[in-house]
């Protein structure tokens, strides 16, 4: 498994959901562009996994999010964190969409490549 | 033997269980199942209890500010710390103080100052970089790592693979040859994460979320010799006796979860009902209780045993082994036992139990598998030295 997700994009909507079962794991969001706007884990708390967490996203999409990934895993945790710090080196600053991480709770990571 | 407990140990029992039932269970509900962690200010709140209550950093030596308590207190301290959700790899979610690297305590004034004090403070995360993709269980002959002196320095070119935390750590202990082969070739260095050379490449997913393991990369690190801790050679000469000592108060955590599961398994059959009778009226049941019982008393003695021992200032190498193995061993099978009493709802996320069950196998694994301590109280047995 490449340390950062390297799927192609789907539209973000109803759609594109029927492809996407409620399992725990983890999805990018992105704009237009193909952008990472928004990094986002499914985790066993939530209602439906990953599609309840795309249904929210299409409610009301993060920074302008227009397209989706998902990865199905269930180490979720360490995956979450795992992309995060992944983008963290590559952009020097976390997606602008993930103002709900608390990055004291980050580490670092120096992915090759 | 007399097991029965002291006043002091009963009021001590006492409190750690009102701590935990009371201030970290209720925590639980709103947390992720696999969760390991509070945010800081939370778990601030709760260090200042345990501080009040004079058991925090148990596993500092007193002469560095640490309780003074000795190793059968500890253990029971850490039986109850264990039984919640995160209780294995996250008791208590470290309110209590973090696991410690005991080489540290061994370190000259200067790197005491510089390493291990502001860790003992909380201020400062350490790593413990001994294993590699060559091997762990014999690291003296599997470490590849290379370290050559270079005037006042020492550069490190290597891989080490399952490092817990690495990519929060601020430094860690790395483990390189110097030498030539076996473990007398060894070195520990003390690394600093921000140093160039030093990567962590990535995080890898095992079964374990808690103190999450990592892939480290070192590529012409550049270590001042003043940063060799201990001898040169002299790696897996440090601490000994400590770490000896750390493994008996983690056998005594994998107790604390079989407890608890046991505890619901025995709760759970008295009321599931099937084919028009409680489980716990069924001999197959009743069996499995019995025998998570009995799986329990065994190991609690033996961990207790060595615990005893350590403290009398007895030989304890090979009771805190065997402590390790059947504790680990035996609580594994605890929790197989629960989740097959508690059906579908024991392989749930909605109770404990499957993180317990998936945390339990990592601990036959890590910290010396269950063969590689068979393999030290055979060596005892026969007398053998290790190399
Ligand atoms: C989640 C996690 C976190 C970890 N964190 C750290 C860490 O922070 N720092 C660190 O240095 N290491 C860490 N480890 C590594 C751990 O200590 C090693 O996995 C362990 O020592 C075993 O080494 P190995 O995996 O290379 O197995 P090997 O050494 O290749 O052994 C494979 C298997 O062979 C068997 N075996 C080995 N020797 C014998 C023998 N003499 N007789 C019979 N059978 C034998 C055992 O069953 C063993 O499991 C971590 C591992 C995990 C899974």
């Amino acid at each position: 498994m490449p340390v950062r997700m390297d799927k192609p994009w789907e539209p973000l909507n109803e759609n594109s959901l029927k492809t996407v079962a409620s399992h725990l794991g983890v999805y990018q969001l992105a704009n237009e562009a193909g952008d990472i706007v928004y990094i986002g884990v499914a985790d066993a708390r939530t209602l439906f996994g990953l599609k309840g967490e795309l249904r929210n996203a299409i409610a009301s999409p993060p920074a302008g999010a227009s397209q989706f990934r998902v990865e199905i895993n269930m180490a979720y945790r360490t995956r979450h964190a795992e992309l995060l710090q992944a983008y963290k080196h590559d952009h020097g600053e976390l997606p602008i969409g993930n103002t709900d991480i608390d990055e004291r709770m980050l580490g670092r990571l120096r992915p090759a490549g | 033997m007399d097991l029965s407990l002291t006043e002091e140990q009963t009021m001590i029992v006492d409190m750690v269980r009102r701590f935990v039932r009371e201030e970290i269970v209720p925590l639980e509900d709103n947390l992720d199942p696999d969760a390991d962690e509070l945010p800081p200010e939370k778990l601030a709140e709760l260090v200042e209890k345990t501080k009040e209550m004079g058991l925090h950093g148990l596993d500092t030596p007193p002469e560095y500010g640490g309780p003074d308590i000795d190793l059968v207190t500890r253990c029971l301290i850490a039986i109850e710390c264990s039984q919640h959700r995160a209780g294995l790899y996250a008791p208590c979610y470290y309110a209590f103080g973090g696991a410690r690297q005991a080489q540290l305590f061994e370190a000259t004034d200067t790197q005491k100052e510089k390493y291990l004090y502001p860790m003992l403070k909380g201020e400062k995360k350490v790593f413990f970089g001994l294993s590699e993709p060559s091997g762990g269980s014999d690291p003296g002959r599997a470490i590849q790592t290379r370290a050559v002196r270079d005037g006042d320095e020492w550069i490190l070119n290597g891989t080490k693979l399952w490092i817990s935390g690495a990519d929060r750590a601020d430094y860690g202990l790395v483990f390189a040859r110097t030498g030539g082969p076996g473990r007398g070739g060894v070195t520990t260095f003390i690394v600093e994460t921000e140093w160039e050379g030093f990567s962590v490449r990535r995080v890898v997913h095992t079964l374990r979320s808690a103190k999450y393991a990592t892939e480290i990369q070192m590529e012409d690190l550049r270590v001042p010799h003043e940063n060799i801790l201990g001898e040169e050679g002299g790696g897996f000469a440090i601490a000994n006796d400590r770490l000896s000592r750390q493994r008996i108060p983690y056998s005594a955590e994998c107790l604390g979860v079989a407890i608890k599961a046991h505890e619901m398994a025995t709760e759970y059959s008295k009321i599931r009902e099937t084919f028009g009778a409680p489980l716990s009226h069924r001999q197959g049941i009743q069996w499995m209780l019995v025998d998570n019982e009995i799986d329990i008393r065994a190991a609690k003695l033996l961990v207790f045993d060595a615990a005893a021992k350590a403290d009398r200032g007895e030989s304890f190498r090979t009771e805190s082994a065997i402590a390790k193995l059947v504790s680990t061993e035996n609580s594994f099978r605890v929790v197989d036992r629960s989740m097959q009493i508690h059906g579908a709802l024991g392989v749930a996320k909605d109770l404990p139990l499957e993180r317990w069950f998936r945390e339990m196998r990592i601990r036959r694994v890590g910290e010396g598998p269950s063969e590689v301590q068979k393999h030290v109280i055979a060596r005892d047995i026969l007398n053998e030295s290790l190399r």
